[in-house]
């Protein structure tokens, strides 16, 4: 049998991908957005894997919900992402540093 | 090993795989592709552990429609190559270390002495006649019912938002001008012209 741990390390492992992309991809920012949507699907795991353990199927509403809300973050985001390079002609992270803090 | 961590440890060693090559392909479409690999195997594991409604939707909604948005999109900005992973190596090796470090912490606190079968028993399986759309529905349209309406309140945000966002002046649009409709007469559209038929000897 799995235990809980293969899930919850296996979901680890994925969101620790997710972060080094999100580090090492400095100049485009698709794969930016496509790395939040791996980081988000680990996050799921580890909600479905908790729920299906413990019995209590709220977990899996939760990840129902996050479906959502990442569906509207890509719509919005590949929307801004046209816009900028409506404007400035590229998508590198380099470009958008207008506010420079 | 039983069949069941045969297909575990298969599936997550493709989840695994093509998520790195996600992060490290050089080519933005090649990565949709390897991410929708990764979205396949996260809906076998999801499977695996009994929650079929949002394995099904996982691929329907997000391989369905989202990452095909994202090749839609990269299909229409033509992205200069040459400049992606211009600095690609500088960021690698912190990126590798945080994520290294990470790991091993989340290792140490999920391990099998916290979360292992002897600590937190698998269920056993439910039978055939157990419908996972049923309970999911019945606590949605329950307890769950203004959260389902606030999520559905959201993506209508989210379209209006999207279509705010990408809207041009209408300089290439064909639109109605209903003033313009409403003010005509019929001497502007209609011109009486009177002809003398010229070939009367055929009839």
């Amino acid at each position: 049998m799995i235990s809980l741990s293969d899930y919850l390390i296996l979901s680890a492992i994925i969101f620790c991908i997710g972060l080094v992309g999100i580090f090492v991809n400095r100049t485009n920012i698709i794969t930016l957005l496509m790395c939040v949507e791996l980081i988000l699907v680990a996050v799921n795991t580890n909600f479905i894997a908790f729920s299906y353990f413990l019995g209590n199927e709220a977990g899996q509403i939760f990840v129902f919900f996050i479906l959502t809300v990442a569906a509207a973050e890509v719509a919005i985001g590949l929307a801004i992402l046209t816009l900028l390079f409506r404007i400035r002609g590229s998508i590198s992270v380099d470009v958008t540093n207008s506010l420079k803090g | 090993m039983n069949s069941e961590q045969i297909i575990f440890y298969i599936f997550s060693f493709w989840f695994i795989a093509s998520s790195l090559a996600m992060i490290f392909s050089r080519n933005a479409a090649k990565a949709v592709l390897f991410l929708i690999l990764a979205f396949f195997s996260a809906a076998s594991i999801w499977l695996l552990l009994e929650a079929e409604f949002l394995a099904i939707t996982l691929i329907l909604v997000y391989v369905g429609a989202v990452m095909v948005l994202f090749l839609f999109v990269i299909k229409m900005l033509n992205i200069d190559k040459s400049t992606l992973r211009a600095k690609f190596a500088g960021y690698l090796p912190l990126g590798l270390l945080v994520a290294a470090i990470i790991v091993t912490e989340m290792a140490m606190v999920l391990g099998y002495n916290q979360f292992g079968l002897g600590v937190m028993a698998a269920p056993a399986r439910h039978g055939a006649d157990y419908s996972n759309i049923t309970v999911l529905a019945l606590q949605l349209y329950t307890d769950y019912i203004y959260s389902f309406e606030l999520a559905a309140v959201l993506l209508l945000i989210a379209i209006i938002a999207a279509i705010t966002l990408v809207h041009r002046k209408e300089v290439n649009r064909k639109g109605q001008s209903i003033s313009e409709q409403v003010k005509v007469q019929a001497k502007d559209r209609v011109r009486l012209v009177s002809i003398t038929p010229k070939n009367k000897e055929n009839k």
